[in-house]
């Protein structure tokens, strides 16, 4: 839960930035919320904020009624890039790096780790390094890792955004695949219309930054699994896309004041 | 087939350079001072075949093998430190950043001085022409250790000593053997001069 959450950057030149101000947010245990923004609205800012990377300069960040002090293993990040993989490591062993820093016994973690590595699709790629696989198996390591970790929260920084169209679709369907067998609660953050009515059952648009905050929240009611070219998935799609290319213009214009209307 | 041709092509190399030495040695200086390839050679077949040159390759070998050892143990702590903690780094730049631009070989005179002819003075001439370089590459390494590595493992309920060990030293490691590798160049070349004038 985030009430009134606000973040300032100052930066060298003295003059402040603030990325989120006033920020409410009420997560459902179990729920996939995806957080929607055109680039620079301050969505990576609420998630580095939830995830303890960072702190906030004024407000209440609670989770279970406990106070976000910092990182925890109770909130699991997957982040966009690669990088944040461990290369010396192999593919299992990246998996099974939170349980071991746990302390949990190698035949145990080897066992949850070959389960969840399974659950991603990579069975039989266990012994390969990161950088033997593809940008795809890279981002399922990254969520076979934290699933692992058994997370209350799985926080997604647009995990899916440096993967080609098609690897990305199937991404999609496995991740909520994924959500519906662990009952995981996700927040899930993109720029990407499609992949948020793909993957949510709530959706929220942020204001184009600075000073961000929500815009409008959006249930998605749609079940079972999700069909691009269904009409409701449409209608879903012309709402949002309507809410998100007024912040769009908002946001051209402040970088561009004089630029064509 | 392309073996052939790489390994022809070093052979190529090779025989030029003596060509070379052998024209300008026999043909262009004619002195007792430039001497062939050919005599060279065959002396330094000689000197094999009594023994002194290879004690003294041993001996050579030995003082840089202790000298590097040392300076390498001494500089990868250092330089981890001053990597992982930015105080540390500040206290410690002033020294990095004075002495790394002062070449071992300038310093064979103090190191005499200090320690007078001996094992002492060359063993503390290789230490210093490791040390500056091991400790720069290994602070560099750390430094450059991307962000999502250190937080991902926070998320993941590492403690800070932990991800010290399990991550930002493996990711460490590559800067570190670079590292090394630039130091036994230094302290060959610092072997070589320090022997020259005999300390």
């Amino acid at each position: 839960m985030l009430r009134g959450v606000e973040k300032t950057f100052s930066s060298r030149q003295g003059a402040d930035y603030v990325a989120v101000r006033g920020f409410y947010l009420e997560l459902a245990r179990g729920e996939f919320f995806c957080l929607l923004g055109t680039s620079g609205c301050g969505k990576t800012t609420i998630l580095n904020m939830i995830a303890g990377f960072e702190k906030p300069t004024a407000g209440v960040m609670e989770l279970e009624g406990k106070p976000i002090a910092g990182p925890g293993r109770d909130r699991s990040v997957v982040f966009q890039g690669d990088d944040s993989l461990y290369d010396w490591l192999t593919a299992l062993e990246n998996v099974e790096f939170g349980l071991r820093m746990r302390g949990v016994p190698k035949t145990t973690r080897r066992e949850q780790a070959h389960h969840y590595l399974d659950l991603v699709g990579l069975t039989g790629q266990e012994a390969k390094h990161p950088s033997e696989l593809s940008g795809g198996m890279k981002q399922r390591i990254q969520i076979a890792r934290v699933l692992a970790n058994e997370p209350k929260m799985l926080l997604m920084d647009e995990p899916f955004a440096a993967l080609d169209a098609q690897t990305r679709a199937v991404m999609q369907e496995e991740l909520r695949k994924i959500w519906q067998a662990t009952g995981t609660s996700v927040l899930f953050i993109t720029h990407d219309i499609d992949e948020a009515i793909s993957l949510a059952t709530r959706l929220g648009v942020m204001y184009a930054g600075p000073a961000s905050r929500l815009k409008e929240v959006v249930d998605v009611e749609l079940e079972g699994a999700r069909n691009r070219t269904d009409d409701r998935f449409l209608g879903y799609y012309r709402r949002v896309y309507g809410m998100i290319r007024e912040e769009v213009e908002v946001a051209r214009r402040r970088e561009r004041p004089d630029g064509p209307r | 087939m392309r073996r052939l041709r790489e390994y022809g092509s070093y052979a190529i190399g090779f025989a030029s350079l003596f060509l070379l030495w052998h024209v300008a040695a026999v043909y262009l200086v004619q002195s007792a001072l430039f001497p062939p390839p050919g005599s060279v050679i065959a002396r330094a077949v000689a000197l094999f075949r009594d023994g002194t040159l290879v004690a003294n390759v041993a001996i050579s070998l030995q003082r840089i093998l202790t000298g590097f050892v040392c300076g390498s143990l001494l500089g990868i702590p250092i330089g981890l430190a001053m990597g992982s903690f930015a105080p540390i780094r500040r206290i410690l730049d002033p020294y990095t950043e004075f002495l790394r631009f002062i070449p071992a070989v300038a310093m064979i005179t103090v190191a005499v001085i200090w320690f007078g002819i001996g094992e002492t003075s060359k063993l503390f001439l290789i230490i210093y022409a490791t040390v500056f370089v091991v400790v720069l590459n290994t602070a560099a390494g750390v430094a450059s250790i991307a962000r999502n590595k250190i937080r991902a493992a926070q998320a993941l309920g590492a403690t800070r000593f932990q991800i010290f060990c399990h991550v930002a030293l493996p990711a460490t490691v590559p800067y570190i053997l670079t590292g090394m590798r630039l130091a036994m160049t230094n302290s060959f070349v610092t072997i070589v001069a320090a022997e020259l004038v005999r300390i």
